[in-house]
């Protein structure tokens, strides 16, 4: 290696606060060019608000942060190019045109700010230019390719070439491994190595664990916004970074009423879909609370989705009460007795411009129907109040559009809408993000209750310690398959984590 | 809703109050302003006779715009309510002139040939996955060809030459010419009207489709069969288009070189002002009606002024970008 002059970043002292929480409290990080840096931390730890600022996505956070020692100031995602700072979020397509050629994106920014009063393009030279670059990487995609013909995969890379063109200094990868198979990760991390050996610094934000282990060097850990530690990674087993990640366990008071756990229910043999599952094996018992444990991107919503038919199959079956299930879409599922609470609540779950009592009884208008097909103004406002009354949502009347409410009355009622439905199974998909503690209390009594007339619950989570408050048993996911089956009594957060992020 | 305003009336100030009212009853407002413009300037705008003579105008738009409103309410669109319409209008003719068959054997396969179209609409968006505005511009220019050639590319009328050198034997029946004339073509296009109005309103079926059109993924996953009611919305769309061929067939008696296809357009801007109407703020049947309203006012009072036909289309296009600007000018807020 011929560097003369290592380049060093540090972020020191940073806090910023959003409306109601300290988002970040004192933190501070650095990294030198040529190494790979892991951040890692539990949901909510803080890890991509300190990389947002670092990008330059915030412009109200305290704190300093030096390149080479000179201190700089980092408010828009400009400045923080100027500086040779890039990030490749989760959501590639975000940053991608899609109707245009892998070249023309690589070079956007050059076609975009640095045309010095050119009016014409030479293409030859935007082709070969991002093909020089393509090619420091060994990456194999050819430049006159269209965006959209990409896979994710290969577009993540097209990203990562693209801040190179632009004089690279230290690039943040926010979970760039979430999304991709095996081998693709493979690929990808043979492209990290090749812009170590470019001076780059790198920093890899990872839920897997085994991962950090097998590129990065050097670890900074985030809990609640504060830095729980930072060292050399050889120092560290994967234990240890476990522990670290957790901190104290928040005990809230639910007592799951007692119930006898009956019969197979549903099961669930040899599950693969197209592009994510494979190999899911399960059973669900009625009065059963049955978690999925996983990190994100560890496909727990593709497997609530596959059960529910909303994706197709390529292989293994679904037997509900030993009969094999045979639909390929929602409708025959809801028929068939499910009820999915989807994770993405105001994209999937509800209609925000209707008003709660269309929400509430959207999916069993039919009891709400004099003569079968005509809607009963009456019938239905007499069970949306019903509904409002036994979940205790919080509104001003029931013609309120859905999108003025909380997040967790509007959690409430997409839970509430398959009351009416008389599901037998409900496959619950991260039902307490967003919610605040109060409607979280509200939503575990009603779990609850459902149990205890006799449904099953299929609980998805990342958040580990509600998982261990509520469910029966639980299956742990990693990588689109169940890895793990542990009973919640004899487990803890440790070992789910543990299998959670790739331990064997 | 009147919760909802209250709020917002105390926070801002009384030009928010003005476009909310705009935005309700702009279309209203309209067709009341225009109304007083053309009686004070023709004293016969107003008499009875004429006010028939509008709405006898307005029904076969007004049919086929309802059309349109079913497609929107599920997320799409469909352009060829036109070119339907000019099918089965040829079909219904057809029916009479050249196979002397009675009233309802035109009409059924007037209706059955609209239904299919729709069908195959409803499969090229749904199934094949076309976006719906070019799926439905490729039918429209297929159907207006395939009206054209079962004409043979002349018009279809009584006594009409036929390929053979014979005059054609059949003749229209009396009672299909009736549903052309006042007051029934009025009266179909109340009841369609109002059939879509309540199908919409008042059933469980129009009320998934308003779902789906508002969010298809939360349809789907709330066990709506989104696919069978969006091929269904095209189905219903190209028999109101049909409806509204047949009604043109009993009007006219001939089948002009696409016929129905001058319709589209106005159809299109009767659904869209109909958007607002009441506040409803998204498609109806009722608020369609009124949109045929304002269109019928207008082109009636003009021809009434005198304005000369070249000209007609500037002063129409200003109304309706009047109309459009107070529906949409108030999503600034």
């Amino acid at each position: 290696m011929n560097t003369t002059i290592k380049n060093t970043l540090t972020m020191e002292d940073i806090s910023i606060e959003f409306p109601g929480v300290k988002a970040l409290n004192q933190v501070s990080f650095s990294l030198e060019s040529s190494t790979i840096h892991a951040l890692i931390g539990a949901n909510g730890a803080g890890k991509s608000t300190l990389m947002k600022i670092l990008a330059g996505a915030y412009n109200h956070y305290t704190g300093h942060i030096r390149i080479n020692g000179r201190e700089v100031v980092i408010k828009t995602p400009k400045e923080a190019n100027r500086l040779g700072i890039h990030i490749v979020y989760q959501e590639v397509d975000m940053a991608l045109i899609p109707n245009l050629t892998v070249g023309e994106n690589i070079m956007l920014d050059k076609l975009v700010n640095n045309m010095d009063g050119q009016h014409f393009i030479n293409w030859q030279t935007i082709h070969k230019e991002a093909q020089a670059i393509l090619s420091r990487l060994h990456i194999n995609i050819n430049t006159k390719k269209l965006i959209s013909e990409l896979s994710l995969a290969q577009k993540q890379m097209v990203l990562i070439t693209r801040s190179l063109s632009n004089q690279c200094r230290f690039l943040i990868l926010d979970e760039p491994t979430a999304p991709l198979s095996h081998h693709e990760t493979k690929e990808l991390f043979r492209v990290i190595g090749e812009l170590k050996k470019n001076d780059v610094g790198i920093i890899f934000i990872s839920h897997r664990l085994p991962e950090v282990f097998a590129v990065c060097e050097d670890v900074t850990i985030l809990r609640d916004g504060e830095i729980a530690a930072k060292d050399k990674l050889v120092n560290f087993t994967q234990n240890q970074l476990v522990e670290k990640m957790l901190g104290r366990t928040l005990v809230e008071n639910f007592s799951k009423p007692p119930v006898i756990i009956g019969d197979t229910v549903l099961e669930a043999v040899d599950l693969c879909t197209a592009d994510k599952l494979h190999n899911i094996n399960f059973t669900v018992h009625s009065g059963e609370i049955v978690g999925i444990a996983g990190l994100v991107g560890a496909g727990k919503t593709e497997l609530c989705k596959a059960l529910f038919g909303a994706e197709s199959l390529t292989a293994g079956k679904r037997l509900l009460y030993k009969q094999p299930l045979n639909f390929s879409s929602p409708h025959d599922a809801v028929t068939a007795g499910f009820a999915l609470v989807p994770e993405e609540r105001r994209k999937e779950g509800l209609f925000v411009e209707e008003s709660i009592a269309t929400n509430l009884t959207i999916a069993n208008l039919t009891a709400c129907c004099s003569y079968k097909h005509f809607i009963s103004p009456k019938a239905e406002s007499q069970v949306a109040k019903r509904m409002i009354e036994r979940l205790d949502i919080k509104t001003p009347s029931q013609q309120h559009p859905a999108k003025n409410l909380s997040g967790g009355n509007q959690q409430k009622i997409g839970i509430a809408k398959w009351l009416l439905q008389d599901a037998n199974i409900y496959i619950l998909d991260e039902p307490t993000k967003g919610v605040d503690v109060g409607a979280k209390k509200d939503i575990f009594d009603l779990i609850g209750k459902l149990v205890a007339t006799g449904k099953s619950i299929l609980y998805a989570s990342c958040e580990i310690n509600e998982l261990l408050k509520i469910t029966d048993r639980l299956y742990v996911m990693y990588d689109g398959t169940i890895v793990k089956e542990l009973k919640t009594n004899g487990t803890n957060e440790e070992e789910i984590l543990f299998y959670a992020t790739g331990g064997l | 809703m009147s919760h909802d305003v209250s709020i917002k009336a105390k926070s801002t100030s009384h030009k928010h109050i003005i476009f909310e009212i705009l935005y309700k009853y702009g279309t209203i407002i309209t067709i009341v302003l225009l109304t007083f413009i053309f009686a004070l300037a023709a004293n016969n705008f107003l008499q009875g006779d004429n006010i028939l003579n509008i709405l006898r105008s307005i029904s076969i738009v007004t049919i086929i715009a309802t059309g349109i409103t079913l497609s929107l309410t599920v997320g799409g669109f469909d352009l060829s309510v036109g070119s339907v319409a000019s099918v089965s209008d040829a079909l219904a003719l057809s029916a009479f002139v050249w196979y002397s068959q009675d009233t309802l054997v035109g009409i059924l396969a007037a209706l059955a040939a609209a239904g299919v179209c729709g069908i195959i609409n409803g499969f090229l968006i749904v199934k094949v996955k076309i976006p719906d505005m070019l799926a439905t511009l490729a039918t429209m220019f297929i159907l207006q060809g395939l009206a054209l050639s079962y004409a043979r590319g002349a018009t279809i009328s009584q006594n009409m030459v036929m390929p053979n050198g014979n005059f054609a034997m059949g003749t229209i029946p009396s009672f299909f010419i009736n549903l052309g004339q006042t007051p029934w073509i009025i009266v179909i296009m109340l009841c369609v009207t109002l059939a879509v109005h309540i199908f919409l309103t008042y059933t469980k079926h129009g009320r998934y489709m308003y779902m789906i059109g508002g969010n298809l993924e939360a349809a789907r996953l709330s066990g709506i069969p989104v696919n069978r009611y969006r091929i269904l919305a095209y189905f219903l769309a190209a028999i109101l288009a049909g409806i509204g061929g047949i009604v043109l067939a009993a009007r006219i008696q001939t089948t002009e070189i696409n016929a129905g296809a001058p319709y589209l357009m106005d159809a299109v801007a009767a659904a869209y002002i109909g958007f607002s109407v009441g506040g409803a703020g998204k498609p109806n049947a009722f608020g369609t009606f009124i949109g045929g309203i304002l269109i019928g006012i207008l082109q009636n009072g003009l021809i009434i002024l005198s304005v000369p036909y070249y000209a007609m289309d500037i002063v129409k296009g200003l109304v309706l970008a009047f109309a459009l600007t107070v529906t949409y000018y108030k999503k600034k807020f």
